[in-house]
């Protein structure tokens, strides 16, 4: 045992989820318990651990709280225009404010009978929601809390502490066009915050969500969320998210999925802001015929850290998985891709295809990538491929011989790297907003921008 | 227009240019003959502002200006165009994003208005229907996945929006069918003017009967060894160039 003075070891464990929701409840609060134990058991991961090797965590474990945040702050003017924005384009809003449902940011009027989108919290409060046609009780206390969703020690602390989160289930057959967009708004001096979001989507229907994370403000921000997604067969589920922390957040996520027969799950990752980030992103094929797509875009600069570990499980018989993750760095700054493919005993057929493609437009920039196939079945089709590079001077020859000057021609081969990734999602807003932030980064990208 | 005097170029310390000389006016066409390795494409690269080539000696002035001076960038801006003959893909960057940053660029350096998305548009149906090319070219990435004309196409295209004063095109009729050399010819044709010159770099004789040539010059070991008037190109094509190569020598040894 470390002899090192950890705040969270001193922290009181039997007042650690009061008041949070739940704490009434005495399945909820004996499964927040449990959870926080696992997490003490553990502690925060070290450098020693192969999983968390480029990614120093240290910090965390030294704040002087980790405890969630419980009076959320009125958020700032940029955030709540940001939010109104996003509820004037027609999409189904859901805005949390340091991890804690405000609904008079939000705007969920419109949805159809068969969708049910809900806060996590309204329905931990009050025992009489379970019994909602949606959720039952079986749901909440064995499914939520259990232990098989701990995929870090980080989702044992996110079980532990989670304050609230978006809740959404799909009827069979419902199809879902306007996106689901669900807005993270760090807010504060150093807060902890602890969102949680459940998605569960039924036979053969479709959906596409965003969970974005923005943070406006210079402050140590601690936020641990996750979302754990359900697709039952035959249903698709784009999923995006958007990271936009502050300079100084340190942002730490899992995103895990589980498929079923003939599901598709599509997966955008985002990074484009935070002083150190780290996205786990995995999902199983449990069922024929499933297929997933995972991609990816970091772009980072100064002295930020990106980490994303992705893990694909193919469990079942010819499923597939493509993965596209592109990394932009820029400055000091260090990036991490760790890319797991698993291809258990029983998924013959499987099709599995990884590309990470890296630009290090720094000599300071770093990046540790590595792909990592483990195939235990035959007649497999697998491949995967890394590249680290800088600008190719040939095109930057070529913008410039016409008339495009140097640094406007590195912007927009940039950008056109990027592309690729961002091109991939399917929601114009989106597309559009992400192309403006990863243009406001680049030099002279204004101009880029205006061109569009 | 152009006059370039004893220019040695040299790649990797390797001599590709030695000593050679140039004139070019306005209104006139010039065609470069030379078999692979005379240094054609050096040539062409050189003036574009190409860097890794090292500049061992001469001059090449542009319009009374150091060219071998301005940054590639301020060539282009100042009219000179280089049609590739390997054109660059650039995958994520759409034909339309990449020409109207382009002749933005260029349209300010000449004191002229940005144009508007509308106006853009009808200029670039325009010239694409000059070229036989679907509008749909402007929403693909340049050059990613084109074939050999399509990219040759969309060079030309490319000059025709920014109307450059100078240009060089570096073997543009290699991979072209008959029918694609005829739509390029008319296009390049059609830029003529007392205003701009024309430097056609080829190896083959092909595109001079559809662009007939002011001048043409015979390019060997890094030195322009003759020059004539557009009979020379069907004289090359007939005999080839090994009679221009032994005149030479015999000239020189006599």
């Amino acid at each position: 045992m470390s002899t090192q003075l950890e705040s969270w070891r001193n922290m009181a464990l039997e007042f650690v989820p009061h008041a949070l929701a739940g704490h009434d409840v005495p399945r909820v609060l004996a499964a927040r318990q449990s959870a926080f134990t696992r997490f003490a058991e553990h502690g925060f991961p070290t450098r020693r651990e192969e999983e968390w090797k480029y990614t120093d965590v240290s910090a965390i474990g030294r704040r002087t709280s980790l405890a969630p945040d419980n009076i959320p702050p009125d958020p700032s003017f940029e955030a709540k225009l940001l939010a109104w924005s996003i509820a004037s384009e027609g999409m189904h809003l859901m805005v949390f404010v340091n991890g804690h449902y405000d609904h008079t940011l939000s705007m969920t009027d419109h949805l159809p009978h068969d969708i049910r989108l809900t806060s996590l919290a309204y329905l931990l409060d009050d025992t009489s929601h379970f019994s909602e046609k949606f959720f039952d009780k079986k749901f909440i206390a064995h499914d939520f809390f259990d232990k098989k969703h701990e995929h870090t020690t980080f989702s044992a602390l996110n079980n532990a502490f989670a304050t609230d989160g978006a809740v959404l289930y799909l009827a069979p057959d419902m199809v879902l066009d306007v996106p689901i967009y669900l807005l993270f708004i760090a807010s504060g001096r150093g807060a902890a915050i602890y969102p949680r979001n459940i998605i569960i989507a039924g036979e053969n229907s479709r959906a596409k969500i965003i969970e974005h994370y923005i943070g406006t403000l210079d402050v140590h921000n601690f936020t641990n969320a996750m979302t754990q997604i359900n697709i039952a067969a035959g249903a698709e589920i784009e999923h995006c998210k958007l990271l936009q922390e502050g300079p100084a957040a340190t942002h730490i996520a899992g995103i895990h999925a589980e498929q079923a027969t003939g599901s598709l799950f599509i997966s955008h990752a985002f990074t484009l802001g935070g002083h150190l980030c780290r996205n786990d992103i995995t999902t199983q094929l449990n069922g024929t015929n499933s297929h997933c797509e995972l991609n990816g875009l970091y772009l980072m600069n100064e002295r930020q850290h990106v980490d994303h570990h992705t893990r694909i499980d193919h469990i079942a018989p010819e499923s597939s998985s493509q993965e596209h993750y592109r990394g932009v760095l820029d400055g000091s700054a260090h990036g991490v891709f760790n890319g797991k493919v698993v291809v258990h005993p029983r998924a013959v057929k499987t099709n599995a295809h990884q590309v990470n493609h890296n630009l290090l437009l720094s000599r300071q920039a770093e990046v540790d990538t590595k792909p990592q196939l483990e195939i235990f079945a035959d007649d497999v089709q697998c491949t995967h491929g890394v590249t680290v590079g800088q600008l190719d001077e040939d095109s930057l020859f070529y913008l410039r011989s016409r008339g495009i000057d140097a640094d406007l021609a590195r912007s927009v081969l940039t950008y056109g790297f990027a592309n690729d990734i961002i091109e991939r999602v399917s929601v114009p807003y989106l597309r559009t907003r992400i192309e403006h932030l990863v243009l406001d980064r680049l030099p002279q990208g204004d101009q880029v921008k205006d061109l569009l | 227009m152009l006059t370039i005097n004893n220019l040695h170029v040299a790649i990797d310390g390797k001599e590709i240019l030695r000593g050679l000389n140039l004139n070019v006016n306005a209104g006139e066409v010039h065609a470069i003959m030379g078999p692979n390795g005379s240094g054609k494409s050096t040539l062409a690269q050189v003036l574009a502002g190409r860097e890794g080539y090292q500049i061992t000696a001469g001059s090449a002035y542009y319009m009374e200006q150091d060219l071998l001076a301005m940054t590639t960038e301020q060539r282009a801006r100042d009219g000179v165009f280089l049609a590739f003959q390997y054109p660059v893909e650039i995958p994520g960057v759409s034909i339309a994003l990449f020409l109207k940053t382009a002749l933005n660029t260029i349209r300010k350096q000449r004191g002229l208005p940005e144009l508007d998305a509308i106006d853009f548009l009808n200029l670039m149906r325009n010239k694409m229907q000059q070229l036989d090319m679907d509008e749909s070219f402007l929403s693909r990435a340049v050059n990613d996945g084109f074939s050999g004309g399509e990219k040759k196409r969309n060079e030309i295209l490319q000059m025709t929006v920014l109307e450059p004063k100078l240009l060089i095109l570096d073997e543009t009729d290699s991979g072209l069918d008959i029918d694609a050399l005829k739509l390029v010819a008319d296009s390049v044709n059609s830029m003529r003017n007392p205003n701009r010159a024309i430097i056609l770099v080829t190896h083959y004789q092909r595109l001079l009967d559809y662009i007939v040539p002011d001048l043409v010059h015979v390019l060997l070991q890094g030195r322009i060894i003759k020059s004539g008037g557009a009979a020379l190109a069907r004289e090359l094509e007939k005999h080839g160039y090994g009679w221009v190569e032994a005149e030479s020598t015999s000239r020189q040894v006599a």
